[in-house]
């Protein structure tokens, strides 16, 4: 135990009164030895960034540590002053956070955010702190790096981001590297990479991660031990093999087939009628770019798709792929340059919105941030009646309307008097979709409506919406970039690359043998078993596994 | 490159602006009642229809509205606003006159209302978490100021500290009659100023106190923030590269923003303190229906404050390296 580089024992943070639990963390130890790979996992809430911010000292003083120490080294952190703690934090611990589009400050250059840390622990001449941000861009492997050091955040991609990120944690080799969820805001290829790049520099380096995620796959692919968190208390902790393979815990084995896709994909009703229809769309967004040039993106390049009743369409691919983009042409929340739209059979591509209202009650929409899309000003009841309201129904019928889909959903009627703000993130998404089904739609379009959310809510989710579509006869179109989620829920897939759908068929058949490159590679880049593989195998071998 | 042309674009956008409340302030000065011919009339005691013709005549305000604004817009290329009959004077050498005095008071104002709500935002934001008492003072104090109407509280501060404690000096910019030289005309002047620019600047200091202290806040709970802290970098360094300099941003904008109205408010102080600016200017022509003064005062105003808002969309530019790359708005 002695020779632990990271130790917490018995750490409890009390969270202020009037929390749904008194403790963030109650009586939390682990040991992390040099070289190894502990992922601590759990579903958001768990407490999981609480102990990596804890372990740095990160969290305001009101939830400071009541029990328990953290030693680094042996030595008690809670013991070190100002100048002993800003030693640990930029040379002994390093860390890297979720958010690549926040963790940085905006309005510096990134060469100039890497050097501070450099500077602020002793490295006092300006070129030689040059050839060290150089050396550490290069490293994280960041293309051009005498260049790339002079731009800003803005300017890169959230991949790249993340590699500067990494970079600034790197600067001076930390024995330690706390990362908490770094790859969840980033598609599956970029995901791929930066674990690829933690991996390559734990290997070189031989320093210890704490690797915080919510994804099990993802713990699959690189966790030596695993630790399991729930509302704050360690359920199981072990190593990554026993843990994975034989739970001992109910919650973990939630988790785990939370994170496994569905047994078997349903057959596509190749015949049934065509509801939601689109041929050749294009649709190219113009921005000033440095007040007098316009550059143009291509969002759609001649796109063309069919969803048959009572079937579910994936739109799949990374972000900046035109996904969404097509979600909006389909709902006609956006006008495409040309090409044809059918809702039932009517040409609407071409139609101002006004003629499109009284059809908007078919074709609905579930949005990606459930905390975004809600009205926090409105009660549940206000936002589930204004829908059937608009489109003539009483207020009375409206109201009864509400109860029924609020029913489906799975919510009672009394969350209907309540605010979004008083519900969790899946029960949010919930009433987003009771939103969607409270005018009686044939077609629900589903934007990256489960990305927000953990494996296991998620899992909760796209269960409901194939529980309402076999009930309902719903069709839906569901965009995503987590192909783990469209192999679930899907029965035909689209995949978008750059505006142009690059190859489609039935899921099954497209996962198994994807016929393009880009499909590969999504493939390849996803964490933990395959889908196709996994998917073939009883579900006692997947376990064995 | 792309700079210069923003730049050129910029002060383009600004000549035309000015143009355009050149063109209105002439346009509503015209359409407001009264004729200056008869005003003067009356005051030389004459009623006279055809002395009056004479006069609207020499004053050039016989000929139809558009020649009349033409010729006024020619003018200004050459700084001739006109002639003030009432001053018997050029416009132009009355408001060179006294705008060094107006711009004097605006600028301190402004400075001081800056930096020290500046300062006390940050105070108050950085003492949230452990002295919650000098937030609130700092925030309710602020408050306190924004409630009260600059022209009130600047004659309250005269009979506190002219008129009870005899202190400082009721009004002017210098003492009157004083030959004062070196150091004690510093001294004198700075005595002068001090009140005018204190009620002036307290209403934008409160503003300021609540914009930065927000921005603050703002800036304190971001992600890139505990970035910050986790890297170990020192206190002065994350306070001023991290928090300061990005919540300035909300600030300056707010400064150019504001300005117009900080002008309107510099006119009524320079009168209830006998200021020696455009504003007791402004009054006089107001009262007298000088067109021409009254023009001159309003497009000279109307400069500074384009003028100041060019200067702020710059400075936004060089804070801000997302504005210069087109990535906000």
């Amino acid at each position: 135990m002695n020779s632990a580089l990271l130790e917490v024992e018995g750490l409890h943070i009390a969270l202020p009164p009037g929390g749904d639990r008194s403790h963030a963390l109650f009586d939390v130890s682990l040991a992390l030895q040099a070289g190894e790979t502990l992922c601590v996992v759990g579903e958001s809430g768990s407490g999981k960034s609480m102990l990596a911010n804890a372990i740095l000292r990160l969290l305001p003083p009101a939830l400071a540590p009541r029990q328990g120490r953290v030693r680094f080294r042996g030595e008690d952190i809670a013991a070190l002053d100002r100048q002993g703690l800003r030693q640990l934090r930029g040379v002994g611990i390093g860390m890297v956070f979720q958010e690549p589009m926040s963790a940085l400050n905006p309005l510096l250059r990134v060469g100039v955010q890497i050097g501070e840390t450099l500077r602020a622990h002793g490295m006092k001449r300006a070129g030689e702190r040059r050839r060290r941000v150089i050396e550490l861009l290069g490293y994280v492997g960041l293309p051009a790096p005498e260049q790339l050091r002079r731009r800003f955040p803005f300017q890169l991609s959230g991949g790249q981001r993340q590699r500067v990120a990494i970079a600034m944690a790197l600067a001076f080799s930390p024995a330690v590297l706390i990362a908490d969820e770094p790859t969840s805001a980033l598609d599956v290829t970029t995901q791929a990479q930066i674990l690829q790049l933690l991996q390559r520099i734990q290997r070189e380096t031989g320093m210890a991660m704490l690797f915080i995620t919510h994804d099990l796959a993802l713990v699959q692919t690189i966790a030596d031990r695993v630790l399991v968190l729930q509302k704050g208390q360690v359920v199981e902790q072990g190593a990554a093999q026993a843990v994975l393979g034989a739970p001992a815990q109910a919650y973990t084995r939630r988790l785990l087939a939370a994170a496994l896709p569905a047994a078997n994909p349903r057959p596509s009703p190749a015949d049934a009628q065509v509801v939601l229809g689109a041929q050749g769309l294009n649709k190219t967004y113009s921005s000033r770019h440095g007040g007098w040039r316009w550059q143009h993106t291509a969002a759609l390049v001649d796109v063309s798709m069919a969803l048959r009743h009572g079937q579910t369409v994936g739109v799949v691919g990374e972000s900046g792929s035109g996904k969404s983009t097509l979600g909006k042409a389909l709902v006609r929340l956006l006008r495409p340059d040309s090409g044809h739209i059918q809702w039932q059979g009517s040409e609407v591509a071409e139609w101002p919105q006004r003629r499109l209202r009284p059809l908007r009650r078919r074709v609905q929409m579930i949005f990606q941030d459930p905390v975004a899309s809600l009205n926090p000003r409105q009660t549940v009841a206000a936002i589930l009646m204004a829908g059937p309201v608009a489109h003539g129904a009483t207020p009375a019928q409206a109201r009864a309307r509400a109860e029924l889909v609020l029913g489906w959903v799975g919510l009672p009627a009394a969350a209907l008097e309540r605010y979004p703000q008083a519900f969790s993130g899946g029960q949010r998404q919930r009433i987003g979709i009771a939103r969607a089904l409270s005018v009686a739609p044939d077609v629900l379009i589903a934007d990256e409506c489960v990305s927000a959310l953990d494996a296991l809510v998620q899992a909760q989710i796209l269960d409901l919406l194939e529980t309402l579509q076999q009930r309902l006869g719903l069709s839906i179109v569901f965009i995503t970039h987590d192909l783990r989620a469209a192999a679930r829920l899907c029965d035909h897939l689209l995949v978008m690359q750059h505006g142009r759908v690059v190859e489609q068929g039935a899921s099954a058949a497209l996962l198994r043998h994807p016929s393009h490159a880009y499909t590969r590679t999504l493939l390849a880049s996803l964490p933990g078993p395959g889908l196709v593989e996994s998917r073939e195998l009883p579900p006692a071998q997947q376990e064995a596994r | 490159m792309s700079d210069l042309l923003y730049v050129l674009s910029r002060l383009l956008r600004a000549v035309a602006m000015i143009l355009g409340v050149v063109v209105l302030c002439f346009v509503l000065v015209r359409l407001a009642p009264g004729d200056p011919a008869q005003l003067m009339a009356g005051d030389a005691g004459i009623d006279d229809p055809a002395y009056i013709a004479q006069l609207r005549q020499s004053m050039g305000l016989d000929r139809p509205l558009p020649e009349q604004l033409l010729a006024y817009v020619t003018g200004i290329a050459r700084l001739d606003l006109g002639y003030s009959y009432p001053n018997r004077a050029s416009v132009w050498s009355l408001i060179s006159e006294r705008l060094p005095a107006t711009l004097l008071l605006m600028g301190s104002a402004l400075l001081l209302a800056a930096t020290v709500g500046v300062l006390l935002g940050v105070v108050a934001a950085r003492s949230r978490q452990r002295r919650r008492w000098l937030d609130g003072l700092i925030a309710q104090g602020a408050l306190l100021l924004y409630a009260i109407p600059p022209f009130w509280l600047a004659m309250v501060l005269v009979l506190v500290f002219s008129v009870q404690l005899n202190w400082l000096p009721a009004f002017g910019m210098q003492e009157v009659g004083g030959q004062l030289h070196g150091w004690a005309l510093w001294r004198d002047s700075l005595a002068h100023l001090l009140l005018p620019c204190l009620s002036l600047s307290f209403l934008y200091l409160a503003m300021y106190v609540h914009l930065a202290r927000s921005a603050m806040l703002e800036v304190m709970a971001q992600d890139h923030v505990r970035t910050a802290y986790a890297k170990g970098l020192g206190y002065w360094r994350i306070l001023l590269a991290h928090q300061l300099r990005n919540a300035l941003l909300p600030v300056v904008t707010m400064v150019g923003l504001q300005f117009g109205q900080l002008a309107s408010s510099t006119l009524l102080i320079e009168v209830v303190y006998a200021w020696p600016g455009i504003g007791r200017l402004l009054y006089d022509a107001l009262s007298q229906r000088d067109y021409a003064l009254l023009l001159g005062v309003f497009l000279v105003i109307g400069t500074v404050v384009v003028v100041m808002n060019v200067l702020v969309d710059l400075l936004c530019r060089l804070l801000d390296p997302r504005i210069q790359a087109g990535a906000l708005y």
